[in-house]
């Protein structure tokens, strides 16, 4: 039975997963609605960041805290330079072809995943988060770094809206979205303009993965979930479309957090990929996409 | 002065310039007339590096610049009005501008300049381009390639589907800008338009200038129009 205190404690769940969720797939949405790239490797970018938190958080000596903020200033850079690396070797060689980019992506995402088995290992790692302290409630007590990670989450959100919205760098991006013919006719260098995206959002699916490893260890498969559940937020707010994608991420984070919390976490994913096939069907454009 | 010597080009494997042979001289319009098919918009994206030049020399004041990236042409002093305006339509218009003026680093004086030119813009800066009228739109296309300031611009067919008040501004425009100095490149069809600005004309057909001639010397009922435009 559905009572109230065990209700806001799957709201609270949900938010937590909306949060990461919404982190990682604006990075997804991005790389597609800037480059038109299906970016197939993008949660093993998300995958990558933990593990390489873990190596970051070893190689810190002193408090937890310490160790977990170097992490998360490390870990998304490292990330996205591998991104940009590998947006130079792979993708502009292939003249950023959808058909082409979804296969290379994929072999990239094998790459990435083999790697971090080779160099990390197949067990679950943990990284201690940077602080224990627990907000009181009359029914139950919380996580407080839980609620630390909504805070950074929607901070980051904010800056990276603030940084497509309000800097030169974010025009230069939504223009070169919009024609990168014309982009190039005014100066664009559009290749280095994808480089920077390919790697923003990798290193956004990074920064998430660092927020989620004190909550869910480090693992080098668990780019999967985010991968699917980043995919279904973007089909489901619109291929492109950033604000969809947050309002996806919120109803697909919440609706996961509640179903998983009272009945089980398959049936929230089977439902969710039955609200992502009846968007395909009624509405391919997305809820918030425009029409091609 | 702008000069194309032989330029062979194209798309993929489709080759559309033939030995193309063009130039554009400082404080001169030099319109391009042709039928449709002929190279007219391919020569002028073969200028800004668009489409991929397999021979011959494209130069700006003596300097090459077809082995350039297109992101690099504009850079040198190459403004661009494109066929159908290719404004960046969910962009306001002061974004467009914003664009514009990057290009060479150009700041708050040349916006002015350029919006005294357009004062109807200035009154929509904040408006989504996308939903300017066509007149406006092909303004704004105008002046945001002035914002390079450009030595030389190319106009692709900017009184396509205009009224004619829209139609005589352009004109004006033009032809301020051909007493400022700048070589002016204008792919035009309609025989009025072209007359009442050139210098010279260039006709072309099967990707190659057939024919220059001074404008001085065309009437509306010359044969060329008849020849290599088909009015």
């Amino acid at each position: 039975m559905i009572s109230g205190p065990y209700l806001l404690l799957a709201l609270m769940e949900g938010t937590v997963m909306a949060a990461v969720l919404a982190l990682t797939a604006v990075g997804l949405s991005l790389v597609f609605g800037v480059m038109r790239v299906v970016n197939v490797a993008h949660g093993e970018f998300f995958m990558l960041g933990a593990v390489l938190a873990w190596f970051v958080a070893q190689a810190v000596p002193g408090p937890a805290w310490a160790a977990f903020v170097v992490a998360l200033l490390v870990a998304p850079l490292i990330v996205a330079a591998l991104a940009a690396l590998a947006d130079w070797a792979v993708l502009k060689r292939l003249g950023y072809e959808p058909e082409a980019t979804i296969v290379a992506t994929i072999g990239l995402s094998y790459i990435l995943q083999q790697g971090a088995l080779s160099f990390f290992g197949p067990d679950a790692r943990p990284i201690e988060a940077p602080f224990t302290w627990r907000i009181q409630f009359p029914w139950f007590g919380y996580s407080g770094y839980k609620v630390a990670v909504v805070v950074a989450a929607v901070v980051i959100l904010l800056a990276v809206w603030l940084f497509m919205n309000r800097s030169r760098a974010g025009l230069v991006m939504r223009a070169t979205q919009i024609d990168r013919d014309t982009a190039r006719a005014f100066g664009i260098n559009v290749d280095r303009v994808y480089a920077l995206v390919f790697a923003m959002g990798a290193g956004l699916a990074g920064l998430a993965a660092v927020l989620l490893v004190p909550i869910q260890q480090a693992h080098y498969l668990m780019g999967h979930d985010p991968l699917l559940l980043s995919f279904i937020v973007v089909i489901i707010g619109g291929l492109g479309s950033v604000r969809g994608t947050l309002i996806a991420a919120l109803v697909i984070g919440l609706s996961d957090g509640v179903i998983s919390f009272f009945w089980s976490p398959t049936l929230a994913k089977i439902l969710a990929t039955l609200f992502v096939a009846l968007v395909l069907v009624f509405r391919p454009q997305g809820l918030f996409g425009e029409r091609a | 002065m702008l000069r194309l010597e032989g330029i062979d080009g194209g798309y993929g494997a489709v080759q559309v310039l033939r030995g193309l042979t063009f130039a554009a001289a400082a404080g001169q319009v030099t319109c391009v007339m042709g039928r449709n098919g002929a190279g007219k918009t391919t020569m002028l994206r073969a200028i800004m590096g668009q489409v991929r030049v397999t021979a011959g020399r494209i130069l700006l004041d003596g300097q090459p610049i077809q082995q350039l990236p297109a992101h690099e042409v504009p850079r040198h002093g190459i403004g661009y009005v494109p066929q159908g305006r290719r404004l960046f339509g969910p962009l306001s218009v002061a974004e467009n501008i914003e664009v514009g003026l990057m290009t060479r680093h150009k700041g708050a004086a040349t916006r002015e300049r350029v919006l005294d030119l357009f004062p109807r813009l200035r009154e929509r800066l904040d408006q989504r381009s996308s939903t300017l009228s066509g007149g406006e739109q092909q303004m704004l296309a105008i002046a945001r390639a002035l914002c390079l300031e450009p030595s030389v611009l190319l106009l692709d067919e900017p009184t396509e589907g205009l009224q004619p008040s829209m139609i005589a501004l352009i004109r004006d425009t033009v032809l301020s800008l051909k007493a400022m100095g700048v070589a002016v490149v204008l792919v035009e069809q309609r025989v009025d338009a072209v007359l009442s600005v050139a210098d010279r004309v260039a006709f072309v057909t099967g990707g190659t200038v057939a024919e220059t001639c001074d404008a001085s010397t065309l009437t509306p009922h010359s044969a060329q129009f008849a020849r290599y435009v088909g009015v």
